[in-house]
């Protein structure tokens, strides 16, 4: 067991790696509340910014708490993801596409 | 028939391969359930977002949810995503007590984001804006509270590993079984981004 202890360091991370993620999703999680909270723009730059960065906090995990990458041992785990990725995005994105137009069709 | 190449008797791979680390395996399983549990998360998603404005005639997002709290909800569970990455670094250290420190830690941030969201419905049901309301409030419920249940199991998973931890130190099974739950913890982290995205800011926009 003595060799697996190097050899996947990427698989829990380095100090460094935690806080630079630790910042980055704080930054990521303030400024959306604040948007919503305090700020004072549209409805729509407020909703599309909070989205966006939903979506870049939600990569920022996965690199730095999660470890995904495209190397030999985090390859696996990325794909994986990436095929439920496209799963979700097709059950909530059609799910909500599909029952929108058909009330706005009833309306 | 014929083949190209032939083999050695002993070129075949085998499972007890040296790099064939038995921990990886789990690892990669462990991540896989967690997709499944993705698709789940996705489905109630989808619901949510179906029936976000069956209110029938009820409270909605923006007579319901208060964003300083659930700003201090986040919080707490971002610390512990943090907490929870310096056990692991102390754990593969072999740092036993620092292991131990850092998951308590991580436990104590994940009682206090449970220990919210429990007065939060505890007041939603009590100001009448229970599940059974309308459609809008049990997509809420069933969203959040699946999310809380995960953290439940998450936080009794750890009691399990900090007395594995004590009980038996930092073998490479107790670090395997550490790793799944890292996993486990930082996923449901994940899926309060967007939770706390869909359901609370967009609910209050």
């Amino acid at each position: 067991m003595a060799h697996s202890h190097d050899s996947h360091s990427s698989y829990h991370g380095t100090v460094k790696g935690y806080l630079t993620g630790f910042v980055l999703s704080i930054i990521l999680t303030v400024i959306p509340f604040w948007m919503v909270m305090e700020g004072d723009f549209s409805t729509s730059v407020k909703f599309w910014t909070i989205s966006i960065l939903a979506v870049v906090q939600i990569i920022v995990h996965l690199k730095y708490f999660l470890h995904l990458d495209f190397t030999h041992e985090g390859k696996p785990n990325t794909l994986a993801f990436l095929f439920s990725a496209l799963i979700i995005v097709l059950v909530v994105g059609l799910s909500l596409w599909i029952i929108y137009e058909s009330n706005a069709m009833m309306m | 028939m014929t083949t190209q190449v032939t083999y050695p008797a002993n070129a075949y791979p085998v499972p007890e391969e040296e790099h064939h680390d038995p921990g990886e395996n789990t690892l990669f399983g462990f991540w896989l359930y967690l997709m499944t549990d993705c698709l789940l998360f996705a489905s109630v998603f989808a619901t949510w977002g179906v029936l976000y404005f069956a209110t029938d005639g009820g409270p909605g997002p923006k007579d319901l949810f208060e964003l300083d709290y659930v700003a201090i909800e986040t919080a707490a569970l971002l610390v512990s995503s943090i907490t929870y990455g310096f056990a692991m670094i102390s754990a593969h250290a072999g740092r036993k007590g620092g292991a131990l420190f850092w998951l308590a830690v991580t436990f104590v941030c994940g009682l206090v984001f449970i220990g919210m969201e429990v007065n939060e419905f505890h007041h939603l049901i009590a100001e009448g804006a229970g599940p059974q309301r309308s459609a809008f409030l049990t997509a809420f419920f069933s969203l959040v509270g699946m999310h809380g249940l995960h953290v439940t199991a998450g936080l009794l998973w750890m009691i399990v590993m900090m007395i594995e931890v004590s009980k038996r130190g930092l073998g490479g099974k107790t670090l395997t079984r550490l790793g799944c739950l890292s996993m486990f913890w930082h996923f449901l982290d994940v899926v309060w981004i967007c939770v706390f995205t869909t359901v609370y800011l967009m609910g209050a926009l």
